[in-house]
């Protein structure tokens, strides 16, 4: 996907919620849709089995308008964290110009991150995508639950952040850190555009 | 320092919606950036549309973003006050210091300026002064800088070689956003339907519209319990103007307007139903993005504003650039920019060689504007044509008659290989010999082979030289003497050892030498001696002759004596007359020139009907009486030898026979 598209003045920035299954990707996605304005959200497709896990993606279209002279929309996506998804992954993966990767706090959870996280860096590499130069954020989902379940921050870093990444700690029903995670990812994804980077093929 | 920012006016508190987006998105910019984006920065907007808290909010973030950088608020009537008072005190110079620590200048207000002259000199120079040394200066006003009354133009400039940016009435989702902000802040919270019914109120400044629902907030502070829509409007109506009384808007059926019960609490903040407007957070997200874009995709905008203070700075026009700043969205700024500086690279040279040709465009305004570029190369060519073109070569030498043998055959061929690649293989290439030998001879040939199309090949004599530049110093026109010669593509040098002890002209020669040889520009030189043997020459000039290929021409010997005889008797009759050409080849001659000279004098005997062209006529000649004195006398020939073009050679050439005088006898002369 291209990013900018100087001749039609146009920018558009797909950004991937990535992570294991029930982390809150959707969670992050549904928080937004109900902070956007009508007229700037299109539709908000989810494809979800009964059980409202994520069966295919969820969609969320926004439009920022005009900025700087270029129509600004950024198409905001989730994969399906179950394992067996992995295909889904790669399609919905294709094209992304920047990842927001959605872990769960919960201690737990800690080796289907690290699953989750491994299974992105190898479907990225599979697309010919250097992740160390790629656009990359970590929200650490769930902080809000009672401290003896969950990991800090920290920790969390510790675990999964051995690039450097910028993370975030959030509470995605609630909203906390949400946009701050998307405002992370933005900021990553636009200075690729000043250095003239697009996203994979 | 003197901050007194309001902690409460920060970027997070102001809410961006579309009428202020591109101010709040540029501001942003140059609170990160200060000086480097867009300098000044000029805000309008009418009373209470958020200007002061938008530079205050500048203030804040750039002092966060670089904690050393200095800002300074302040309204334009404290700037006026301050300084009368320091003008009051004779303090007038030490005011005037007082800023040249701020690196941030945030004037509030500037409307103000109407008609005070004083203070628009005084505020001039501070805005020049932040713009020269790359701080940032940010001012507001009710209006923009042109509607300001009695504003002097070059502020208005000045203001309009930033960026000039206006903040228009907010839209209803944007009022929204404030008063649901306004009341958070207030630690009141109010049914969506009051909130909307406020915004929707007919009031145009923010502040005024902040009253409202402080009235509201006083209101159910005091009544302890949740307002209605209805009851809000009723609020209003009683404190209201007709004007915007009337226009109230009714509270909206389903959207919370019945009467809430009391004691019943609000719904939580997190929990915001799907249909509530604009959410701050939103707003504040669009916002960074929008901040972010833009220095991304406009970053040429920081570019061409840089450029603009540089040039300007520099005393160029910039009236392309300032152009291209006002456009929205132009097609390829960096390549405009691009141009503009690639046109101020050529009129630097044009203007470098302006001055040099001595051109009355000179120094004209014209080489200071890249829209006037053609006309600048215009004024250039004007002067280059009306510079007179170097001394040529004569053209009757040429390289095929100049007798090879072997004494002469290594100059012949450095003299070929010259001429195949000039300027790459010997340059410069020295021919020494004594006097007569065929060292002009060479070096016309030489220049005559390098002649063509684009070839502009120098050549004179070293005396000439010297004559030229006196003459040149004499008009105060050297810089066009230099002129005249750098242009040359060939430069060829006879007899250079006459410039021994003329100082002036051996300083120019090296500068000139220096600049051919950077260009590789073919030089030639000739000398009766080499140049390590020269005296009264300067070292710098001397290392430079013995840079290229020195080579020697000697006496002519049998072989070249007969072929020149053999050449000049078939010119004549056509036939070499190999008898007459063995006798005048064995005479004792010690040069070319002198050789020449017997032939003639042998020819000018049959022209005056002595005998036929022969061996005897030639031995009378030579051996029974002594050349015919009436011959020199009439000027067409010099030492027997007719000129080449037509008159006398030369007066060195004449005295030759005398050389020891003759050299002294110029040197005299000058």
């Amino acid at each position: 996907m291209s990013l900018v598209n100087f001749t039609t003045r146009e920018i558009t920035c797909k950004i991937v919620y990535y992570g294991p299954g029930r982390s809150g990707k959707t969670s992050n996605l549904q928080y937004i849709y109900g902070r956007v304005p009508e007229a700037r959200r299109g539709r908000m497709v989810s494809l979800a089995t009964q059980t409202d896990r994520t069966l295919f993606f969820d969609f969320l279209p926004l439009d920022l308008g005009v900025i700087s002279g270029f129509t600004t929309r950024f198409q905001l996506y989730t994969v399906p964290g179950q394992v067996y998804y992995n295909a889904t992954r790669k399609l919905v993966l294709q094209g992304a110009d920047g990842v927001v990767f959605v872990g769960d706090s919960q201690a737990r959870r800690l080796e289907d991150n690290i699953e989750s996280l491994q299974n992105l860096q190898a479907n990225l590499l599979g697309q010919g995508v250097d992740v160390r130069n790629f656009p990359l954020v970590l929200q650490y989902n769930k902080q809000d639950l009672p401290a003896d379940l969950i990991l800090t921050q920290p920790d969390m870093d510790e675990a999964l952040n051995f690039r450097g990444y910028r993370s975030f700690p959030g509470d995605a029903l609630r909203g906390a850190g949400v946009f701050e995670t998307l405002k992370g990812i933005s900021e990553l994804v636009l200075k690729r555009l000043a250095a003239g980077g697009h996203g994979p093929p | 320092m003197s901050i007194r920012l309001n902690p409460r006016y920060r970027f997070d508190a102001y809410i961006v919606g579309a009428a202020n987006r591109l101010a709040a998105t540029a501001a942003r910019a140059v609170a990160e950036s200060p000086g480097a984006v867009y300098n000044p920065l000029f805000l309008y907007a009418s009373s209470g549309l958020g200007k002061t808290h938008l530079l205050m909010a500048m203030g804040h973030l750039a002092m966060e973003v670089n904690p050393q950088l200095t800002v300074e608020y302040l309204t334009l009537d404290e700037f006026i006050e301050a300084f009368h008072a320091a003008i009051a005190a004779g303090q007038g110079e030490a005011y005037r210091r007082r800023y040249t620590d701020v690196g941030m200048l945030l004037v509030d207000d500037v409307q103000f300026l109407t008609h005070r002259r004083e203070m628009q000199t005084e505020l001039l120079r501070l805005t020049n002064a932040m713009l020269t040394s790359g701080r940032q200066i940010v001012l507001s006003s009710d209006r923009p800088p042109a509607e300001i009354e009695a504003l002097d133009d070059r502020l208005i400039q000045r203001f309009a070689g930033g960026l000039v940016i206006d903040i228009s009435a907010p839209d209803y989702e944007t009022r929204v956003a404030i008063l649901r902000r306004h009341a958070e802040e207030r630690k009141a919270a109010f049914d969506p339907s009051v909130i909307e019914m406020v915004a929707g109120l007919p009031i145009a400044s923010i502040r005024e519209l902040i009253g409202a629902l402080n009235r509201l907030v006083a209101f159910q502070a005091v009544n302890d319990a949740p307002l209605t829509s209805a009851q809000a409007k009723t609020v209003l109506a009683r404190t209201m103007p007709a004007s915007v009384r009337g226009s109230v808007p009714a509270p909206v059926a389903g959207t919370g307007g019945g009467s809430a019960p009391a004691g019943v609490d609000p719904a939580p903040e997190s929990v915001l139903p799907d249909t509530v407007i604009a959410g701050d957070e939103f707003g504040s997200f669009l916002s960074e993005i929008s901040s972010a874009l833009a220095r991304q995709v406009e970053a040429w905008r920081g570019h061409v504003a840089e450029a603009v203070m540089r040039w300007q700075g520099e005393g160029y026009r910039t009236a392309r650039l300032q152009l291209l700043l006002e456009e929205e969205s132009p097609l390829d700024p960096d390549a405009t920019l691009r141009d503009f500086e690639a046109d101020i690279a050529r009129l630097q040279e044009l203007e470098i060689e302006a001055r040099e040709l001595d051109a009355p465009s000179a120094g004209q305004p014209l080489f200071r504007d890249p829209d006037r570029l053609q006309e600048a190369i215009g004024e250039v060519e004007k002067a280059r044509d009306g510079l007179s073109p170097p001394p040529t070569p004569a053209p009757i030498w040429r390289l095929e008659e100049f007798v090879e043998s072997a004494g002469t055959r290594m100059a012949v061929r450095a003299a070929q290989a010259v001429i195949a690649a000039p300027g790459t293989q010997y340059n410069p290439l020295v021919l020494i010999g004594g006097a007569g030998v065929g060292k002009t001879h060479l070096l016309h040939a030489i220049g005559n082979a390098l002649a063509g199309p684009g070839q502009l090949v120098a050549c004179l004599r070293a005396e000439d030289l010297v004559d030229e530049l006196i003459k040149a110093i004499d008009r105060n026109r050297v810089p066009w003497w230099r002129a005249r010669f750098r242009r040359a593509s060939v430069l060829l040098i006879d007899d250079v050892h006459l410039l021994a002890g003329k100082d002036r002209s051996q300083e120019e020669l090296f500068w000139l030498y220096n600049v051919l040889a950077q260009s590789g520009r073919q030089m030639v030189f000739t000398s009766t001696v080499a140049p390590q043997a020269l005296q009264g020459m300067e070292p710098r000039l001397m290392t430079r002759l013995e840079a290229g290929l020195v080579v020697e021409l000697p006496e002519p010997d049998r072989e070249v004596r007969e072929a020149i005889v053999s050449r000049l008797l078939r010119a004549r009759s056509g036939d070499a007359n190999a008898e007459l050409a063995s006798y005048l080849a064995s005479r004792p001659v010690e040069n070319v020139r002198a050789l020449q000279g017997l032939v003639q004098r042998v020819l000018a005997a049959e022209d005056a009907g002595e005998g036929p062209l022969s061996p005897g006529l030639a031995r009378q000649v030579l051996e029974g009486s002594p050349a015919a004195p009436t011959r020199r006398s009439m000027g067409t020939r010099t030492s027997g030898l007719l000129s080449p073009v037509g008159s006398l050679r030369s007066r060195e050439k004449m005295v030759w026979d005398w050389p020891g005088i003759a050299d002294r006898l110029i040197e005299e002369f000058r």
